[in-house]
């Protein structure tokens, strides 16, 4: 029988896959978006399984909700990585240098 | 037949239902409204002039707004399912995040000209933002809650990288973009968890799902429970932590401060934080008001940390939007320390410290905006040598601002400093309050130097000089406030009380 720890572990494991890969790709801007989209799948995954094992719809308004702003997001940053490409012409995650912090 | 009839009373009761509702949210329909109304008209006019006008004009209908809310509503309404609440502490902090967007804006205008930036779309995104603020400030559901954040972040994501032949400010986009993705992420992780072990995304059933009458989760819960709801308020204090730019989660913002166009950067250190800020507190004491104990040594360490990051590591920067990055990690920690108290006196403490916090960035960034050497902005602290030989009214009004940031003692920023210690000492935090002072007393170094630089400092080559009749307004009238405002501090704090009170009730 499948209860809803099985579908949380699922989420959980996407979701430290989402933050590993935002911190220790060193490659390529492209995958920190994959990254964070895969943080917003793991997401989507514990608000539906919730809101069936709660017998509540709004987890599953919220899910909707979360699927919008995350297509929203992508376009955003990908038109600011074109921006970033148009004048740095490269997308290496160690030429985004400029500003030391 | 009779159907039909059943069908169509429902809607109009629903129609009526949903007017109410609107009616609540007029001030932010009619800012969505004239916000997009005003992207179509400017693509449509295609007029070159269309910029600098919607500038003034958004400014007007932003304060136009802060009147209206200011003014015309009082009490306690929800709306939409109590989702969104339109209380006396949402309209305080509405009033403040429209007034300083739509000060930054008319400040910002004569940079924005001679940098070639002002196209129309950096006054509708301005818009957008603030409606998310303004969303973010009432919201009582997560739902909402994340609406409200991502609204603003998307714009201001848009914002950071506005400058688009510029290397600098769209690195800065894209890193913010990255870390404020990261975490809108973590944020909704936390609020998942949290919707599934209390069973609601309403801060007011989030609140009825704790046993009352304790301060700690563990006692009176199954374990699962227990765990499941304090990694959830772990996480979301996390996020926002990112994004009111506190300690140990800071990391971008010197380099988005520093990357940023001006104005860009002067917004992001006005409005975003009392919004951010606002949202932390509502959801701490709304919603997980019943175990402060759990949350609040998390917010006492954020804000201590925060205090001395911002205080040790500006001492080497020289480039002065860096410094005021530095300068408002540290003031986020002093204004958390409000937060940390969870009573009714830190939030007062916390809206009194934002209020001043805001009028003292406005002025200081209305004269960095005016920095330009060879009509090419500067941001070298050291383009100020012997500034005040050139012109002595900007330097001593910027000495004044920068002395009440240090939070030196007869002016306006030493006051606010006093409100959150009294109210950490209220809460029983005596150390919280001691290392406050400590922290302010390093952090005080790295503003005079700035003005010992501005009046002892080897004379370069002198800046341009001239600055906007507005901008020299904001600056002195700002400089005005911090010395004159330590009388009664005009009545702020009255206001600021009964906004603090309305979250608990």
């Amino acid at each position: 029988m499948i209860g809803i720890e099985h579908y949380l572990i699922v989420a959980a494991t996407i979701f430290v896959i989402g933050v590993f890969g935002i911190f220790l790709n060193r490659k390529n801007v492209i995958i920190i978006l994959m990254s964070i989209e895969l943080m917003l799948v793991a997401v989507n995954i514990n608000l539906v399984a919730f809101s069936v094992f709660l017998s509540d719809l709004v987890g599953q308004v919220f899910a909707l909700f979360v699927l919008t702003v995350a297509a929203a997001e992508a376009a955003i940053g990908l038109a600011i990585l074109v921006c970033f490409f148009r004048n740095r012409s490269s997308i290496a995650v160690d030429d985004v240098n400029l500003m030391k912090g | 037949m009779r159907s039909r009839r059943w069908t169509c009373r429902i809607t109009i009761l629903w129609l009526l239902m949903t007017l109410n509702d609107l009616t609540v949210v007029l001030p932010e329909l009619v800012l969505a409204v004239y916000a997009m109304s005003a992207l179509i008209w400017a693509v449509y006019s295609k007029g070159q002039q269309s910029g600098a006008a919607l500038i003034w004009l958004t400014s007007v209908v932003l304060v136009g707004l802060a009147a209206w809310i200011a003014f015309a509503t009082t009490g306690e309404k929800t709306a939409f399912t109590a989702s969104f609440v339109d209380d006396s502490l949402s309209r305080f902090a509405k009033v403040m995040v429209l007034l300083s967007s739509a000060v930054v804006l008319v400040i910002s205008q004569d940079f924005l000209r001679r940098e070639r930036l002002a196209k129309f779309e950096f006054p509708i995104l301005v818009g957008f933002a603030v409606l998310g603020m303004m969303i973010m400030v009432s919201a009582n559901d997560l739902v909402v809650m994340y609406l409200g954040l991502e609204l603003q972040s998307l714009s201001l994501y848009v914002l950071a990288a506005f400058q688009r032949d510029s290397v600098r400010s769209t690195e800065a986009g894209l890193k913010y973009f990255v870390l404020g993705a990261l975490s809108s992420g973590l944020l909704l992780y936390g609020a998942s968890l949290v919707y599934g072990f209390a069973g609601t995304t309403s801060l007011s059933g989030i609140a009825a799902a704790m046993v009352p009458d304790t301060t700690t989760l563990s006692a009176g819960h199954d374990v699962t429970k227990t765990t499941g709801l304090l990694f959830g308020m772990a996480f979301m204090i996390v996020a926002l932590a990112f994004k009111v730019s506190a300690a140990p989660f800071h990391m971008w913002t010197p380099d988005v401060y520093e990357g940023s166009p001006t104005p860009v950067t002067a917004l992001f250190s006005t409005a975003p934080k009392v919004a951010a800020l606002i949202l932390l507190v509502r959801l701490l004491t709304s919603g997980f008001g019943n175990i402060v104990a759990d949350w609040q040594l998390i917010i006492a360490s954020v804000s201590v940390i925060s205090m001395f990051v911002g205080a040790i590591t500006a001492i080497g920067q020289t480039d002065i939007k860096r410094l005021m990055a530095y300068s408002s990690i540290a003031h986020m920690g002093f204004a958390l320390m409000g937060a940390a108290a969870g009573t009714s006196r830190g939030v007062d403490a916390m809206l009194l410290y934002m209020a001043i916090y805001l009028v003292m960035n406005v002025g200081t960034f209305a004269f960095i905006l005016s920095m330009r050497r060879r009509n090419r902005p500067v941001t070298d602290i050291y383009a100020l040598g012997m500034y005040s030989r050139q012109s002595p009214v900007h330097a001593l009004s910027l000495l004044l601002l920068l002395f009440s940031l240090a939070g030196i003692v007869p002016l306006l920023g030493f006051v606010a400093k006093l409100y959150v210690f009294l109210a950490a000492i209220d809460a029983g935090m005596i150390w919280l309050a001691v290392s406050g002072g400590i922290a302010s007393v390093i952090g005080a170094f790295y503003y005079l130097r700035i003005v010992y630089v501005m009046y002892f400092g080897t004379p370069g080559i002198p800046l341009d000089g001239t600055m906007p009749r507005s901008g020299l307004l904001a600056l002195v009238t700002s400089a005005i406030i911090v010395v004159f405002g330590v009388v009664n501090l005009f009545n702020i704090s009255q206001l600021s009380s009964v906004a603090a009170t309305a979250l608990f009730q």
